[in-house]
């Protein structure tokens, strides 16, 4: 790769600019075509029969009588999807949970699906399957899952990363831990100590968009795939191993996104989809209903975090420490690993310690959802981190700030920091008006900070130019945050010409190179080097091509914005030539123009955003309102600040529903009892404020103009940040995420009674 | 599946009256059709009363207001006389489900669906509001907390349909008011609830007093000793803490996936004392 990606500090035109969103017509008059609204002739509709029990033997499925049924083209089971994964571990647990093989592990798991010519055929279909279950003993909380005594999820399994190589099956999976220094040491240095246990519920994405895709097999070994997802070069990529079809023979088309936020980022229906098609022999549609995406869909793991901090008097802290345990469903996961990771990123220092347990319980398989597993370490240490500066007497800003890591800093997970964002934040919040805004009665403020990786990854761009002038850019991360926006004026800065003579697609997997999935934050980032890289190289050829218009030395012609401009007093009498009068010549100086790209994306520079929060609480019922809300966040630099707002204020209202009220509620027979809008939670437009933002840009090193992912880091603080706020409110520390009125008013009844 | 659309509540009730398998009354379909999409029920009949000759009006008569069967809870919204007679009736009606739901909903249905949550239920319940049932066997007046018999289950036999909810005239100094608890701002459905439906004697004293308690038991509850609490008071203090007292002892509540037994028995009592405070201002107390 021929690409210098290092920040040059150069002066935008176009990036930093608000330009009205290219998908926004589309989507406001319902023309956009989301995963759901794909039609193929001959289509059938399919459907999943789902197992009601958390944790059984499947003894046997009788499929006869629902084969039988007119208008029923095709019934499968997991017979129907053989194992292909060739002692890939993670591939085989992908093909279990699209359809459970031996034992159904949750409320929800698919045992067998039907692809019918309606969906009232369909779902009488289904009532006609019989499967013999034998129910077994079952385990949903992630505490007791972890007793000795609790039910074995999975007997094969033995804890990995123990000293001792275990002799007993477990349903601890894996036991990580990072850090460095000497916590005992620390802690006996330590005037104050705070030490807490806390928890939080498993909340879901919560996209409106429910899983969606239309596949089509072919006896020719072909298949098409038009599916919503994050990520259609990896749809593609697992779909063909687990039905056994060449992956280049798979063409994936990305739907629009009717939101994701790693929830689709894996694959749950669609190889049933494809299964049934290649059975039936025709298309098959499925769409899950909320119902299924509620129970078997991929949430974000349920935790339970104990949290040691300790400080001098002069507000240094001495040592920190964390036990983070995290449900991963059924199947082994590294969410654990990513909290501990992630629990003290934001701080410098000497002594610190993280110790993960990834813990299987008999609930669905848990995805990743933004920033996945960071916000609920993150309100274990902010809380504790906030209740620690009360004890000294500090500024819960100023001790903050007193022990942030910054360039140089040695991160509890390991690397060493470039140029980071954390005291430059805390420093906004410090001085925000919001930090000085008289409360009222009931009224309490908390802040929290939060921290995030980014990711870069394998990312391929091409972009053409039409003769008249105007560019197409062909990208293969799925836009589900304004992309297509930003890599447009991306591409418009590069080539030095508008931003409306530009039109960005995500193309599907025949048509581009691969590309990692939309996740990490890394869909501007990555994307957008590859389209520098791409634009710079339609450049090398426009310059050669004005060159040949010109008949003089490329050497000698420089592009300025949108210009081929020969360079040198001997050729004064050569006017300026502009991208579209290249193009117009183009089929006679060599053919089309193109520049194309294809690297990996390194260097993806870390994220931190500091949150203020108004709260306000009724004593009598524990009712919350969100009174006031405050995102900082660098961004190093905001390609298009509207939208990198618009994902600030995103962040911030999931975690505002994640923090008060979503919760995954499992009845004592392991079945889920919320499994709805109505009952889970999530805020609606009433229950927030105007959430605003402040933008900083601390530029990444690593790219050419700056830019950080932006898209995550903004649901870290929330959880803490709201309990912060609570807990000032009411004078009482809220352990227990999320904090619903139930839950606040037994905290203040106990308190009350002493 | 049949669809009917009958024009007379004859007409209907026969259809009703001679269904073989499962059918059901269509008025705004906000319960019906979440419920067919779900699965969950799967009628064969569905007689839509919609088209029915007086069902969709509300009608001021000598004793007060008939609201018919079929009249969305938006349009009590919009009816002065009404809103100024029963505040609380209507702002129990104006909270279910969202605004597009409103345009559909119907007291009637809400007070047929037989939820103990059901938002307008206690706001008439204290009202001491009516339901006019067409049978088989003609036509009859009851209360409306002899409807609901226990979660998704009516004291409605075969054939009958309520045509129509029937609200009195309103003497001077009369008030009623209805709080709901939900977590959120709206679109939601109650954790519990409480309705008070006051009236004042010149002296500014309670002279009557009903209090009805939703999502607090099986059935919405009409607590009778709440009431009398009230009556010859001006909600003093010790009054409105002997009211939270006695609504919350009054609860038979479940711990669910909506609440606890504990949290349910005090926000009762907390939304009684708010509820009559306002009934009790709307009525001119001071």
């Amino acid at each position: 790769m021929n690409f210098d990606p290092r920040f040059t500090g150069r002066k935008f035109s176009s990036v930093g600019t608000r330009p009205l969103r290219p998908d926004g017509i589309d989507k406001v008059t319902g023309r956009a075509r989301y995963g759901a609204d794909f039609n193929m002739a001959g289509q059938l509709v399919g459907r999943v029969l789902r197992s009601p029990h958390a944790h059984a033997v499947i003894k046997s499925i009788d499929t006869s009588k629902a084969e039988k049924l007119a208008g029923v083209k095709a019934v499968i089971t997991a017979k129907d999807l053989p194992d292909l994964t060739d002692g890939d571990a993670a591939m085989y647990d992908i093909l279990d949970n699209s359809m459970a093989r031996t034992k159904a592990l949750y409320d929800g798991h698919a045992v067998a699906a039907v692809a019918a010519i309606d969906a009232r055929i369909a779902r009488q279909a289904l009532k006609l399957i019989e499967v013999d279950y034998e129910v077994l003993p079952h385990v949903t909380d992630v505490d007791e899952a972890m007793n000795h005594h609790a039910p074995l999820i999975n007997d094969a399994i033995f804890t990995e990363g123990l000293e001792e190589k275990p002799v007993k099956a477990s349903n601890v999976t894996k036991r990580t831990q990072f850090g460095h220094g000497d916590v005992h040491k620390g802690f006996a240095q330590a005037d104050f100590i705070v030490e807490r246990s806390f928890k939080t519920e498993q909340t879901h994405q919560g996209y409106i968009e429910p899983h969606a895709c239309v596949a089509s097999v072919n006896p020719d070994g072909t298949a098409d795939l038009w599916v919503c997802t994050q990520g259609h070069f990896v749809y593609r990529q697992h779909c063909a191993q687990l039905l056994g079809l060449e992956a280049s023979k798979l063409r994936v088309t990305s739907s629009e996104i009717g939101g994701g936020f790693g929830g689709k980022t894996h694959v749950w229906a669609e190889p049933v989809a494809l299964a049934l098609s290649r059975k039936a022999g025709r298309p098959v549609k499925l769409v899950m209903t909320r119902d299924e995406v509620f129970r078997a869909s991929g949430p974000t793991s349920a935790t339970s975090i104990d949290v040691k901090i300790g400080a001098t008097k002069d507000g240094t802290i001495t040592a920190a420490e964390a036990t983070l345990r995290y449900s991963c469903g059924p199947y082994p996961g590294s969410w654990a690993e990513i909290g501990a990771m992630t629990a003290f990123a934001c701080y410098n220092l000497e002594n610190v310690k993280t110790v993960g347990f990834e813990v299987l319980v008999n609930r669905p398989k848990t995805a990743a959802y933004r920033a996945p597993s960071a916000p609920m370490a993150a309100f274990a240490v902010e809380s504790a981190v906030d209740e620690l500066a009360h004890e000294l007497g500090m500024n819960a800003v100023d001790f903050r700030i007193k022990n942030a890591a910054q360039e140089g800093t040695r991160a509890s997970y390991g690397p060493v920091y470039g140029p980071i964002g954390i005291g430059p934040t805390l420093e906004a919040v410090k001085n925000h008006p919001h930090m000085k805004a008289p409360l009222k009665a009931n009224q309490g403020r908390g802040m929290a900070c939060g921290f995030w990786f980014n990711f870069g990854g394998q990312t391929c761009v091409d972009l053409n130019i039409g003769m008249d002038g105007s560019v197409s850019l062909a990208v293969g991360t799925v836009d589900v945050g304004g992309s297509r926006a930003s890599l447009s004026l991306v591409a418009a800065e590069e080539l030095g010409i508008d931003y409306s003579q530009l039109k960005a697609i995500v193309a599907d997997t025949s048509s581009l190179g691969y590309n990692d999935m939309t996740d990490g934050s890394r869909g501007t980032f990555s994307s957008s080097m590859a389209t520098i890289s791409a634009a710079r190289n339609a450049i090398k050829i426009l310059r050669d091509r004005a060159a040949q218009m010109w008949d003089i030395p490329v050497d000698d012609v420089v592009w300025e914005k949108g210009h081929a401009i020969a360079k040198g007093e001997k050729y004064g009498n050569l006017s300026a030539l502009s991208l579209k009068d290249i193009a117009a010549k183009s089929g006679t100086t060599g053919g089309p123009i193109a520049g194309h790209s294809e690297l990996v994306a390194d260097g993806a520079g870390v994220s931190f955003a500091t949150h203020i929060c108004d709260i306000e609480v009724d004593p009598e019922t524990g009712a919350t309102r969100v009174i006031r809300y405050t995102v900082v966040q660098d961004a190093g630099k905001a390609v298009h600040p509207t939208y990198v707002e618009g994902q600030y204020q995103g962040g911030a209202a999931q975690g505002i529903g994640w923090a008060l009220n979503e919760e995954y509620i499992y009845g004592k027979d392991g079945r889920l009892q919320n499994a709805g809008f109505l009952d889970y939670r999530i805020p609606v437009c009433s229950d927030l404020p105007m959430i605003d933002t402040q933008i900083l840009e601390i530029p990444n090193p690593n790219h050419p103009y700056g830019v950080r992912g932006v898209g995550e880091t903004s649901i870290v603080p929330p959880l803490a940040a709201i309990a912060n706020a609570v807990s000032n409110a009411v004078g009482v520390r809220m352990t227990h995420i999320p904090m619903s009125p139930p839950r606040i008013l037994a905290a203040l009844d106990a308190e009350r009674e002493g | 599946m049949r669809y009917i659309r009958p024009l007379s509540i004859e007409d209907a009730v026969g259809e009703l009256a001679k269904a073989v398998g499962p059918a059901a009354i269509l008025a705004g379909g906000s319960d019906l059709l979440v419920r067919m999409k779900g699965g969950f029920i799967e009628p064969e009949l569905i007689v839509d009363i919609k088209a029915i000759g007086g069902l969709a009006d509300i009608s001021e008569t000598a004793d007060g207001f008939r609201i018919g069967a079929a009249v969305p809870c938006a349009v009590l919204g919009e009816h002065k006389a009404l809103k100024q007679a029963w505040p609380g009736v209507v702002e129990a009606a104006n909270l279910i489900g969202s605004k597009q739901v409103q345009g559909r909903c119907t007291i009637t249905g809400n007070l047929c669906n037989a939820s103990p949550a059901a938002d307008s239920v206690p706001a008439l319940v204290a009202a001491g509001a009516k339901a006019v049932v067409a049978g088989p066997s003609g036509k009859r007046t009851i209360a409306v907390e002899s409807v609901p018999t226990a979660p998704g289950r009516t004291s409605l036999a075969k054939g009958e349909i309520i045509e129509a909810i029937l609200l009195d005239k309103r003497p001077v100094h009369a008030g009623d008011a209805y709080l709901r608890f939900i977590p959120r701002t709206e679109m939601d459905i109650a954790v519990v609830s409480a309705g008070v439906n006051l009236t004042l004697d010149d002296h500014g004293a309670i002279k009557t007093a009903r209090v009805a308690l939703g999502a607090a038991a099986p059935t919405v509850l009409l607590v009778k000793e709440a009431g009398q609490v009230l009556i010859g008071s001006k909600l003093d203090e010790a009054t409105l803490e002997r009211l939270a007292k006695i609504c919350a002892g009054a609860c038979r509540p479940i711990d669910d996936k909506r609440g606890t037994i504990e949290f349910r028995r005090k926000v009762a009592g907390v939304l009684a004392q708010r509820a009559a405070a306002i009934a009790y201002k709307r009525a001119g107390g001071k």
